[in-house]
């Protein structure tokens, strides 16, 4: 067993050892190297975190056909830091009517929900992150912790738009979680557990957005908009509310708002590989050493932030009221759907060979997608005949 | 068990981090108060009112669709797990329990509770 | 004593702090971020006995629905979120009595129970309670008729909700 093969075994080895040297009880020491462990992986996360910053602010210049920031070092690579570097030099003010401990707390809890998702993270096949049989709901856990905070931001600063803020962020948290937890059903039906890492092997020969491509969807969906990000960003709504629920924050405490949307982003462009691309694995790639395989999550992380980032870039705020419809009336209705079919097809076809069952469950993927979208035409045309009148003269309007 | 232990360490660490940074913040960054930059923001203008007041009642209604829906999913993972090995008769059982439910989506939909007014 | 106990007591310690700080905070907002530390509390004493998926649901539906459907009622229907009355009337004596009596008898009894002085043994490995709990939901010699009438409980659960709210418009 080689550093190469197994760093994460033979570094805890290696220093549990030098603790007992010391004369430490062996329990003790096993709890000191793993907090070693996780201090050491969230520190890294703080400065993926930093170069997010940098990436968020290229790419969305990018898609505005802009250069971003391209000054302060090569590429503008030094830019994050002398933002972080004016946010902690910055005077911290507070509200004098704020609710002083709500309003401090809401920033660390936010930014606490974001990091302990990484508790359940499995970033290599011998790093396997927390090896937690409830590791989906997990997911939900730690985004109901993130939701309680930005309440506690808005209703803490006292501030019109910041309570607005929090309102419809609660609005949008407690309508698209109900897409995202029936689409976590999905991978959990297909693996036979709620466990990240058997998600990850149970996609051995095909990766589960072969076998729900609307669920990777939808799923997608949810999570931007439990990430509060345009479409979805609701509780922010610069152009209405200025910032929303982060207004009356300034320096570090913005700061961590900031950063945890970031890594949040990127967090669940992780969960979106892991979940339906099939997280460290590429081709057998991933059984060379741990380091390749942290590679290949974080590639596919990067690429799932990208898509997220596009839609952001892309789409426009929607309203509260279509927001709400979307997701009632459109996205529940086609998730509960997509559920028992999924569920359905895969009693039915599990007799089948692999490659049967996994174009039966593609095609029913594909004919519920198509039904539904069919369905919303036809209901949408209704209610613009409803409003418009039958005659076409308003074609040009859209 | 053992692995709770290292969701708590993600929970401590996770706040020491935050805390640590707006600590950094707080100590670095130059503190001079006064009632004005005190002031609640609202575009300029003095704050007119409270900011905490009442809000629009409809927020509820989704909020206890929400509810019924999210207890619904809670009952529902144990099923998924279990359901590659069981046979046909518990998908039909989880599509009977779905379309109760939906029952309740279509009734809260036909009610007009769905719309924001 | 076991450092499981000891983290017992001090999480048991940090929900009747949370519990009693519910009761007397005179900022409802504040008494009911109190009852999410309390209920965080709770689902830290369920993973303590092994009860993961017990835990995590403590926290998807408590603090992720339950709390802020709380939070939200508050919000609603209070114009001032400050508790002018009393928190406590005459009688508070006699509650708190009843309470230590209560606490007393309980105790009491629970003495010659081999479990109270025991800790949550480990799992055997292998043993999967998800799995088995998805079994015995919908197998017919099991819950599978709780399973389905707790649907149409979640279902009356959900008209009369609608149905209470329309009539008030």
């Amino acid at each position: 067993m080689s550093f190469w093969n197994d760093p994460l075994k033979v570094a805890a080895d290696w220093l549990e050892g030098i603790f007992t040297g010391w004369g430490m009880d062996a329990v003790l020491a096993h709890v000191l190297v793993a907090f070693l462990g996780v201090l050491l992986l969230i520190i890294i996360l703080m400065v993926v975190d930093i170069f997010l910053v940098w990436i968020e602010r290229k790419v969305v210049a990018r898609f505005q056909d802009r250069l971003g920031p391209n000054r302060v070092g090569p590429f503008g690579l030094i830019q994050p830091f002398a933002d972080i570097i004016k946010l902690i030099i910055k005077e911290d003010t507070t509200p004098g009517n704020a609710d002083k401990v709500v309003y401090n707390l809401a920033p660390i809890l936010s930014m606490m929900s974001v990091l302990i998702l990484w508790a359940v993270v499995p970033l290599a096949p011998v790093m396997l992150g927390t090896d937690l049989n409830v590791g989906v709901l997990f997911l939900v856990a730690a985004g109901a912790i993130g939701t309680l905070a930005i309440i506690m931001g808005g209703w803490g600063s006292n501030n019109k738009f910041a309570m607005i803020g929090g309102f419809r962020q609660v609005a949008v948290m407690v309508s698209f979680e109900i897409p995202m937890l029936t689409m976590l059903m999905i991978p959990v039906i297909f693996s036979g557990s709620m466990n990240m890492n058997a998600i990850i092997a149970a996609q051995n020969p095909i990766p589960f957005w072969v076998l729900s491509p609307l669920g990777a969807l939808i799923f997608l969906i949810a999570a931007i908009a439990e990430l509060g990000r345009a479409p979805f960003d609701l509780a922010e709504g610069e152009s209405e509310l200025v910032s929303g629920f982060n207004i009356e924050y300034s320096g570090m405490k913005f700061g961590m708002f900031y950063a945890g949307e970031l890594l949040h982003a990127f967090t669940f462009g992780g969960f979106w590989a892991i979940l339906f691309f099939g997280g460290y694995r590429f081709f057998g790639l991933e059984q060379v050493s741990p380091f390749l395989a942290i590679l290949i999550l974080v590639i596919k992380a990067m690429l799932g932030y990208w898509v997220i980032m596009w839609v952001k870039y892309t789409m426009m705020r929607i309203r509260i009221d279509q927001m709400l419809a979307f997701n009632w009336k459109f996205l529940t209705p086609l998730a509960f759907a997509l559920l028992l079919v999924t569920a359905l097809m895969n009693a039915l076809l599990s007799p089948a060979p692999t490659w049967l069952y996994a174009l039966g469950m593609f095609l029913a993927n594909v004919v519920t997608g198509w039904i539904a979208l069919e369905i919303a035409r036809s209901a949408t045309k209704q209610e613009r005949d409803r409003i418009e009148g039958p005659t076409k003269t308003a074609e040009a309007h859209h | 068990m053992n692995e709770w232990i290292y969701v708590a360490l993600f929970i401590v660490v996770g706040l020491v981090i935050p805390i640590g940074a707006i600590a950094a913040g707080f100590i670095l960054g130059p503190k001079k108060p006064n009632p004005v930059k005190e002031s609640t923001y609202e575009c300029g203008i003095e704050p007119v009112g409270e900011a905490w007041i009442q809000f629009k009642a409809q927020y509820y209604i989704f909020a206890l669709v929400f509810l019924v829906f999210d207890v619904e999913a809670v009952f529902l993972f144990p099923w998924a797990v279990k359901l590659g090995q069981l046979g046909l008769y518990a998908v039909i059982e989880g599509i009977v329990f779905v379309s109760i439910l939906v029952v309740g989506l279509v009734y809260t939909w036909r009610k007009g509770m769905l719309e924001w007014a | 004593m076991t450092a499981q106990q000891i983290i017992f007591l001090i999480v048991a310690a940090f929900v009747l702090g949370s519990g009693v700080m519910v009761v007397t905070a005179r900022n409802l907002v504040h008494a009911a971020l109190w009852l999410v530390s309390t209920l965080f509390g709770v689902a830290v004493i369920y993973a303590l006995l092994n009860a993961n998926f017990i835990a995590v649901v403590q926290v998807v539906v408590y603090i992720g629905a339950i709390a802020i459907l709380f939070i939200f009622a508050v919000m609603l229907t209070r114009r001032d979120m400050r508790d002018s009355g009393p928190q406590m009337n005459s009688n508070w004596w006699l509650g708190a009595l009843v309470a230590a009596l209560v606490f007393v008898g309980l105790v009491f009894l629970l003495q010659g129970w081999s479990g109270f002085t025991g800790t949550a043994a480990d799992l055997p490995s292998g043993f999967e309670p998800i799995s088995l709990l998805g079994e015995a939901l919908v197998s017919p010699e099991a819950y599978v008729l709780p399973f389905e009438v707790a649907s149409v409980l979640l279902l009356a659960a959900l008209v009369g909700a609608v149905y209470v709210a329309f009539n008030k418009k």
